[in-house]
């Protein structure tokens, strides 16, 4: 397909791209933006490490082409820190060490702020539901949850 | 005299009935298709494929039929069907309410019977009555993607019902016109 100019907000900020309609919004952000914050785990939705926000909502970067995002806002794990909850779940992340290789730890975070966005104070099943599209595969689970955790406490 | 009336008003009611059940058949053989079927579970979880498998990535129903926080139907599921990763769309995707739901908790399709009771009870299917299930089959995004499915992720045409959206109408609208009969 013929390329065309797209006027993208990313992180509060205007950004043209010139791109094949039919790109998905992670090549946009990886290839044409420099972005590489935002991660290529399974290429299919399967594993969430490509997650970002998009108008409010979780959006699974790698299937959406970027005709479809039209006039909604994009937030990724480069500007989620600017948002309170965001530099909230980033602080916890921190301070439970959660990370191991992290590799999924972008849309992890990603999953997480948009969770506490919705339920403020969530259950360990609130979790288990919300986050259940995000794969590790160091298995940092457990110190995930703690962070959420601790995250909503002090928010 | 009267009763060769009479004789004659049931044969007509009948006739009203019998063809009734013929449009509704043909109404359930799309609503039991896994265009349709795969979201009016009586499971947490939606399905997908032609195998109705349950749907990938842990994705589950929600309170509200749209997922839960941070991944919801929305998280891939956009305005419209997105061919070049094989992602179906429309506004608004989500499962059809437990009220809707057409499977048992096995995942089997429940009976003629059973789902056209549950279509037509105004209890459970937002107060439609005749003319709204009309108009339901007629508009509703959801259903209106059911025949325009588009793409699946290896490029192939996803499968369509058994009728053409026209026919399915037609069909409606003739179960309509015989007072909603069940079986």
């Amino acid at each position: 397909m013929p390329v065309t100019t797209y006027q993208l907000s990313v992180n509060g900020e205007q950004r043209e791209v010139s791109v094949d309609p039919s790109t998905p919004l992670l090549w946009v952000l990886r290839e044409e933006l420099k972005m590489t914050g935002t991660k290529y785990g399974c290429g299919i939705g399967a594993c969430g490490a490509c997650t970002v926000h998009l108008g409010g909502q979780t959006a699974r970067s790698c299937l959406v082409p970027v005709s479809l995002i039209g006039e909604r806002s994009i937030v990724t794990i480069e500007g989620i820190g600017q948002d309170p909850v965001g530099r909230a779940v980033q602080d916890a992340w921190v301070d439970k060490d959660v990370v191991q290789c992290g590799y999924c730890q972008s849309g992890q975070i990603m999953s997480a702020v948009a969770l506490l966005k919705a339920t403020p104070k969530p259950t360990d099943v609130n979790i288990e539901q919300s986050m259940g599209g995000n794969l590790c595969r160091c298995g940092t689970y457990v110190r995930i949850r703690a962070a959420i955790k601790s995250a909503a406490w002090k928010l | 005299m009267s009763f060769c009336l009479a004789t004659s008003g049931v044969a007509q009611t009948d006739t009203r009935r019998a063809k009734g059940l013929d449009a509704w058949a043909q109404v359930y053989s799309v609503l039991v298709y896994p265009r349709c079927i795969n979201c009016h579970t009586a499971t947490n979880y939606p399905q997908q494929g032609d195998d109705r498998h349950r749907h990938f990535a842990n994705v589950m129903r929600g309170p509200a039929g749209n997922g839960v926080p941070a991944l919801t139907c929305a998280t891939c599921h956009q305005q419209t069907n997105a061919n070049s990763t094989g992602v179906p769309g429309r506004p608004g995707w989500h499962l059809a309410p437990l009220s809707m739901k057409w499977q048992d908790p096995n995942d089997q399709p429940l009976s003629s019977a059973a789902v056209c009771r549950a279509v037509t009870d105004r209890s459970k299917n937002h107060g439609l009555d005749g003319r709204g299930l009309l108009k339901h089959h007629d508009e509703e995004a959801l259903v209106l993607w059911a025949f325009t499915p588009g793409r699946r992720p290896d490029g192939t045409m996803r499968t369509l019902p058994p009728l053409s959206h026209d026919e399915f109408v037609a069909a409606t609208r003739r179960w309509v016109e015989a007072g909603t009969p069940c079986p």
